[in-house]
């Protein structure tokens, strides 16, 4: 029992990260019906950033690894990515709006490859170790919950949750209650009518590619504060493991991706301690294509009927 | 006078490559190694065209049906204890086939969830399937798990590779220039009026991942008895992608183009190591060029927003239909 908790907390430290990841995905197919393939890199590319940044703004601001250090980069990676995923959007995606959607997926895989070898290229292919932004350590558990004190929870887990479900709050209250979100939402519901009333189509897609991706980049970031090993091709497993979690939550839905990349956390944690790690992602993909086959809205998605 | 048909032609193909064997043989491991390289890609380039070519399907996982290939026959040849001179060949010859039925029949597999799924889902499905072949693979004890197989046979050769690719081009293009293959295209053109014609595009999707697959299973068979190791490294999503970059490159549904794209993709890296490997460069130009998928990915890019019908399809008729 005590180890399928240890492996729970694990699973929802590790889907904590693919819900961030997940929710670009999401954001972009609901605005534009495509699936952003080099969105993974973007991650990447948020990990990196903390790997520059992160260095000097310990050594500028004199603070030792700490929340706050933490809490300083976060922004910076996020704002870095977040020009990144709308530089990709205006360079790539936008001249090629109106069309065939397979011409757009293959640019979309065109760029992914671009920012993976171009990272190898620029960052070295080799693997680096991500700066201590706070020092990991297992949390002390109160001696009066029994056994349950027997539990590893460390404060990187406690911290990845914790602004995971900080930015999902911000991103809700963004695509709720502004008039920005409210012209994403018209956008996702009906192009046509949302341009007639108004609605700005190239400056929501461009903010929708920013929104989402300044998320990757805060998923980078926590994901190399859990494991400080970084390297330019982070970002495809990460991305792909997203994916199937917006899939399995319902691609559009902002809940359902969160929910999905909850789930595939705690089902990769399950088959890792209890299987072995070579079925890890065999069996991600198996979940994925049984979803696609049984229930290709997802979990909670609302299916839509292809109209002639 | 009439042009010899395509099956007059291969005949003369098989007889000019029977004849030029031997010489090949005198050109030195290397160029042999890239000769091979050559008619390898051909195969998995010529048979992925008809997927996501001609009948419009974007398959991401065509190394998968290539793995299935090249473990099904190698595990049978090392099964028969790899006999050498005529039962060599006889049992080369029959685990090859078994190695590209097995393939076929996965592609079938892979190919009825297509059914439901269209665009960028197919092609994250097929990727997919790609993994999970490859993590079944590396769980297999039998089949050298993460340590690969070794100690196959050199079976392939100049003559055995370049028939298997002149069978692939001859059978895809026989397929696809048939009444029936008529289908694979009007699947791609537009499913819809397709189907209110009376042709099953279902049928024609099946039927494409089937061929496509038993030649990428071909072509994993050759690769594996060419190289005598096989590992599931090598037949991951890099694979798949250098495989769809040739397609796409030559122009989807062009077969002369996808051709071209195959020869060149295959010795452009050699290039472009021999480039690399130059002293007398400054060493940022030699990282450069070390690293081709660099630059597939820019000229994918650039190609999808100024030339999307391919950088070698000179067709405009294709050039309409891939639009």
């Amino acid at each position: 029992m005590i180890e399928f908790l240890q492996q729970l907390i694990n699973g929802l430290a590790q889907g904590g990260i693919y819900a961030l990841i997940a929710l670009g995905y999401t954001m972009v197919y609901g605005v534009l019906r495509f699936i952003n393939f080099a969105h993974g890199d973007i991650f990447m590319l948020g990990a990196f950033a903390g790997f520059y940044v992160g260095p000097a703004v310990l050594r500028i601001t004199g603070l030792s690894p700490s929340f706050a250090a933490v809490l300083l980069v976060l922004p910076i990676a996020m704002l870095a990515c977040a020009l990144a995923g709308m530089a990709i959007e205006r360079l790539c995606y936008r001249p090629l709006r109106d069309r065939p959607r397979l011409t757009v997926l293959i640019t979309a895989i065109g760029v992914s490859l671009l920012l993976e070898n171009g990272g190898q290229f620029v960052f070295g292919a080799s693997p680096r170790s991500f700066p201590e932004l706070i020092t990991d350590r297992a949390l002390a558990l109160p001696a009066s919950l029994g056994s349950l004190a027997t539990l590893t929870i460390t404060l990187s887990q406690v911290l990845v949750l914790g602004v995971a479900l900080l930015l999902l709050g911000g991103l809700r209250q963004i695509v709720g209650k502004t008039r920005t979100g409210l012209a994403m939402r018209a956008l996702s519901l009906n192009p046509t009518a949302a341009q007639l009333m108004g609605v700005d189509l190239d400056r929501i897609i461009a903010l929708t590619f920013g929104l989402g991706s300044a998320l990757a980049g805060a998923a980078g970031i926590l994901a190399s504060i859990q494991q400080p090993s970084i390297d330019p091709l982070m970002g495809i497993a990460a991305g792909l493991k997203a994916f199937v979690a917006a899939v399995l939550g319902g691609i559009g839905s902002l809940t359902g991706a969160v929910v999905g990349g909850l789930l595939i956390g705690v089902l990769e944690a399950l088959v890792v301690g209890y299987l072995s790690p070579t079925y890890r992602d065999p069996i991600v993909f198996g979940v994925l294509i049984l979803i696609l086959l049984f229930r290709p809205a997802g979990l909670l998605g609302r299916f839509q009927p292809e109209k002639v | 006078m009439k042009r010899p048909g395509p099956n007059l032609v291969f005949l003369f193909v098989l007889a000019g490559l029977a004849v030029l064997a031997p010489v090949a043989g005198w050109l030195g491991p290397y160029a042999l190694d890239i000769l091979v390289g050559i008619a390898i890609n051909l195969i998995l380039a010529v048979s992925l065209n008809l997927i996501n070519g001609y009948t419009g399907q974007f398959s991401l996982g065509h190394a998968g049906f290539m793995a299935v290939g090249a473990y099904a026959s190698a595990w049978l040849t090392l099964q028969a204890g790899t006999p050498s001179g005529v039962n060599g060949l006889v049992v080369f010859a029959s685990a090859l086939l078994a190695g590209s039925l097995c393939a076929g029949l996965v592609g079938l597999a892979v190919g009825v969830p297509s059914l439901r799924l269209r665009g960028d889902y197919l092609a994250i499905v097929t990727l997919g399937f790609n993994e999970i072949i490859k993590g079944a693979v590396q769980n297999a004890e039998p089949l050298g798990a993460q340590r690969g197989l070794t100690g196959i046979g050199q079976y392939t050769g100049f003559f055995s590779a370049f028939a298997g690719a002149a069978l692939a081009i001859l059978v895809v293009h026989n397929l696809v220039q048939s009444t029936y293959g008529r289908g694979f295209l009007a699947t791609h053109n537009d499913e819809i009026a397709a189907e209110s014609s009376g042709l099953d595009t279902t049928r024609y999707k099946i039927v494409a991942f089937a061929t496509g697959a038993f030649f990428a299973g071909l072509a994993g068979g050759l690769y594996a008895h060419f190289k005598q190791f096989i590992h599931p490294e090598a037949f991951g999503f890099m694979r798949s992608m250098d495989i769809v970059v040739m397609v796409i490159l030559g122009g989807m549904g062009s077969m002369v183009g996808v051709c071209c794209a195959a020869v060149l993709l295959t010795v452009l890296p050699e290039l472009l190591r021999a480039l690399a490997n130059l002293e007398s460069l400054p060493p940022a130009i030699r990282d450069f060029v070390s690293n081709r998928m660099i630059l597939y990915s820019v000229l994918l890019i650039i190609l999808m927003i100024t030339r999307p019908q391919g950088l070698l399809n000179f067709s405009s008729r294709r050039a309409q239909a891939s639009r």
